[in-house]
């Protein structure tokens, strides 16, 4: 039952991609381009998908759980760092060459088109790319602490 | 360099649908719909469970332009003005991103701004900047 549900919220959210011309790079890429072929439709989808969710989760959290889960888990950190500011920046930098987000490629992998899947591969590749990054950074981290602590070995 | 319309009106009714799946999500499983960590989780789930849920929404996700398709009698149109090689790249940092930024237009963009979490409205402030900057290179300083 439960799966039903979030298959339901997926292709709601699919529904909207589809609608909104956010999974269409051409119309991503105008709407950054102020000084090109200008296409202030992609104001309209960040709006509307904002506000619906702002009043959206207001409703929703005020119950004490969720349907199916004893608790919500919404993302507490408030640290704002350079990993944060700099993913980001990068991600921006991505987002500007291919016109396609995560969010929006993966739906419009649906409509069959080659140049999605070539983003989505490269997204992937990207993403476990980082993911080994952060576990070598994390190791010579690990690595540095012991041997501070422990000089002699 | 492609040309598009302006669709205000689609546009709008397309974002709200897209707020309205990210709520539903919240509703019946508690947490927040950050396109990233769906897919970076499917990949990696830590539990059959966990893996589960996400293989549901995903593939609701795909289901999406099917659906269009059945209502509005065509594909949703994606138009390409990015040469190959150029998308491999984009994809790539776009991946990279994401994951050290920890989301992306939709975890950040809609979620995090909804929930008016100081992070995300870093994030969405940074990565709105560097796309339009990126365009603006592109388009006007190399000229592709």
């Amino acid at each position: 039952m439960q799966l039903i549900f979030i298959y339901a919220a997926g292709l709601i959210f699919g529904l909207g991609i589809s609608m909104s011309g956010m999974g269409n790079p051409a119309k991503v890429i105008n709407f950054f381009d102020v000084f090109g072929p200008w296409d202030p439709s992609l104001a309209f989808v960040m709006g509307g998908a904002v506000i619906v969710t702002f009043f959206g989760y207001r409703a929703v959290l005020k119950q004490p759980k969720p349907m199916f889960e004893p608790t919500f888990s919404v993302p507490t950190s408030k640290v704002i760092d350079a990993r944060l500011v700099g993913g980001s920046a990068l991600f921006g930098v991505g987002w500007g060459i291919s016109g396609f987000c995560p969010g929006a490629s993966i739906p419009m992998l649906g409509s069959g088109n080659s140049s999605v899947l070539i983003f989505t591969a490269s997204l992937i590749a990207g993403i476990f790319a980082a993911r080994w990054m952060m576990a070598v950074t994390q190791k010579r981290k690990a690595l540095r602490n012991t041997t501070a602590v422990n000089p002699a070995e | 360099m492609i040309e598009t319309a302006f669709t205000p009106y689609s546009a709008a009714i397309g974002g709200a649908l897209i707020g309205l799946g990210t709520v539903l999500l919240m509703w019946t499983r508690g947490n927040v719909l950050g396109a990233t960590g769906i897919l970076a989780g499917f990949m990696n789930p830590s539990s059959s469970s966990d893996w589960a849920w996400r293989a549901a929404i995903l593939a609701g996700m795909l289901t999406g332009p099917l659906v269009y398709l059945a209502i509005a009698g065509q594909m949703p149109a994606v138009q390409v003005p990015v040469t190959v090689p150029m998308m491999v790249i984009g994809g790539f940092l776009v991946g990279i991103g994401v994951t050290y930024g920890s989301g992306c237009t939709s975890g950040h963009g809609v979620c995090g701004l909804a929930r008016l979490s100081r992070r995300s409205i870093v994030a969405t402030l940074t990565f709105m900047l560097t796309t339009g900057l990126t365009v603006f290179v592109v388009r006007h300083l190399i000229g592709a």
